[in-house]
């Protein structure tokens, strides 16, 4: 393939995945306020479009024409970097995560992945996540505030707990498939086991793993039960108090964007990627992986939406115990464990 | 060509992170250069086809060690450095000083190293490769160097700890409390 063939497919792919990625996170703040309104017995958004749908559209409308306020004494280099900072590293992930197998479309071969499979594909993604504390901690700092200041103080002392039992709950994995790259991850979970049971990583042996890292995103990406750095009922909003409009609605996706990565992470991992049955003539062959793929990661994004209004939230040290006393034993248990057992 | 290109623009930005670093007069402004140090020399890394501690770089330097060094900076509430008579100074010494440092190790290292070179690619930078290094021919470093960073984290620890701490988990008051205690008149 030449490297304009090369850059143009890139670019399409990029565009595409980005838009999918963007409408995604509008429309799983939509799945969220219909969810959360039928759990409290009522219903959610109805009256913009049938069923709420063009709420979205709405909310972008209400986020643009707001007005955009500046308090006067933030530190205001940080403070209007922040957003960006936490909205790139949210989004640039998505780069190194395949949706299905390569394709091939009037003679063109391309994996369906922006970046070639790299790799070190996992190590990415957890390198980019791992920057992206920085949004929250120079947010809660430089807006000067005090419920700011604590927010992003609890915010990046939770992250960064939780991303050593994230990241040692991945080595599991990584034990198990033999390569850090994303692609391989998944297609060592093809096939079935015992006759029926598709080789998936969270039935093939990684169950406790599943759950550690399951835990450990919920706390990475801020969510109930572990979402104190923006509690309404502590913090007033946390780090983005003084954040209005534009910069309020970048954290906003920023956050919703993370739970999308974090789910597409889980279904390849743990759930087998893009497997699933595949039948019929080979144009639907193309597209059923990439439906099987989307369906599992809506299936995590609704068990998000699902667990924060059904578990109440974590104090403040009972959060940090559990990190550091519970879930980092049980990682290097499961690590330790896996290894004999792959060892032999 | 491009290869030399690309190193030479995340070279410029690493040592330009780093003179932004010593210019820059409120402290949370010299860690997020210090990120973008870090940042570049992944990069760097990543060109010279160590793909592995690239990733590594990011996570841990640029990932969680600056982000403590952040974090301390918030909770001290660190202000804006001051130009004293002896920062003048320190600058009128130190940058021709430093330059000199420089151009002499530069030298001493182009002219009489005798370890030779090796070309780009010539060493496996993979996992794998790496991981054969380190849990085979350098064990012993590996072991010794987590035993360091064990009697690291317990200094810490102990540091940290407040030295009441120790006195009360045997039921008896600390020092200072019992000053309070008898100057509130409730024990003898």
């Amino acid at each position: 393939m030449s490297i304009t063939t090369f850059i143009i497919v890139s670019v399409i792919k990029s565009v595409a995945v980005i838009f999918v990625l963007l409408t995604a996170v509008a429309y799983s703040v939509w799945l969220e306020r219909k969810v959360t309104g039928h759990i409290q017995n009522r219903w959610g958004p109805t009256r913009v479009g049938p069923f709420g749908l063009l709420q979205p559209l709405a909310d972008g409308a209400k986020f643009i024409l707001k007005e955009d306020l500046t308090p006067p004494h933030v530190y205001r280099p940080l403070y209007l970097t922040a957003p960006i900072i936490a909205v790139t590293f949210a989004i640039t992930s998505i780069a190194v995560i395949p949706f299905g197998n390569w394709v091939d479309v009037g003679g063109i071969k391309t994996p369906l992945q922006i970046a070639p499979d790299l790799n070190i594909g996992l190590l990415v993604v957890l390198g980019i996540t791992s920057m992206g504390v920085y949004g929250i901690a120079l947010a809660g700092w430089s807006s000067n505030s005090k419920y700011s200041l604590l927010g992003a103080l609890r915010a990046s002392a939770q992250m960064v707990s939780y991303e050593i039992s994230l990241g040692l709950s991945l080595i599991g994995v990584l034990i198990m498939a033999g390569s850090f790259s994303l692609r391989e991850i998944v297609n060592a979970q093809g096939g079935t086991f015992l006759g029926f049971i598709p080789r998936w990583n969270v039935f093939h042996g990684q169950t406790l793993a599943f759950f550690i890292y399951l835990i450990s995103a919920f706390a990475e990406t801020n969510r109930t039960p572990f979402d104190l750095p923006e509690a309404e009922s502590e913090l007033v909003a946390g780090y983005h108090t003084e954040y209005s409009a534009m910069k309020f609605a970048m954290f906003f996706m920023a956050e919703y964007a993370n739970m999308v990565t974090v789910a597409c992470l889980a279904t390849l991992l743990f759930l087998g990627g893009w497997h699933g049955p595949i039948f019929g003539p080979p144009i639907l062959q193309m597209i059923l992986p990439v439906f099987w793929f989307c369906v599992k990661v809506f299936f995590f994004i609704f068990l998000y939406i699902w667990v924060r209004w059904t578990l109440p939230r974590f104090r403040y040290d009972q959060l940090m115990a559990f990190g550091w006393k519970i879930l980092l034993p049980l990682a290097i248990l499961n690590l330790v464990v896996t290894a004999l057992i792959v060892a032999w | 060509m491009l290869h030399l290109a690309l190193f030479l623009f995340f070279g410029t930005i690493c040592v330009a992170g780093a003179i932004n670093l010593l210019v820059q007069r409120h402290p949370i402004n010299s860690a997020l250069s210090l990120v973008v140090v870090m940042a570049s020399l992944a990069a760097e890394y990543l060109l010279l086809g160590a793909e592995f501690v690239a990733a590594v770089q990011v996570i841990v330097y640029a990932g969680a060690i600056m982000v403590l060094f952040v974090f301390v900076i918030m909770l001290l509430n660190a202000g804006e450095e001051e130009r004293t008579q002896g920062s003048r100074v320190a600058i009128l010494l130190g940058i021709p000083g430093v330059v000199i440092g420089t151009v002499l190790v530069a030298w001493v290292l182009l002219h009489r190293s005798s370890t030779g070179l090796v070309s780009i690619g010539g060493l496996r930078g993979d996992p794998k490769s790496i991981a054969g290094l380190l849990f085979k021919d350098f064990l012993l470093p590996f072991e010794v160097t987590s035993i360091l960073i064990l009697i690291a984290i317990m200094g810490a620890v102990v540091l940290a700890s407040r030295p009441g701490a120790v006195a009360r988990r045997h039921g008896e008051p600390t020092a200072t409390e019992t000053r309070e205690l008898v100057s509130a008149g409730k024990e003898r």
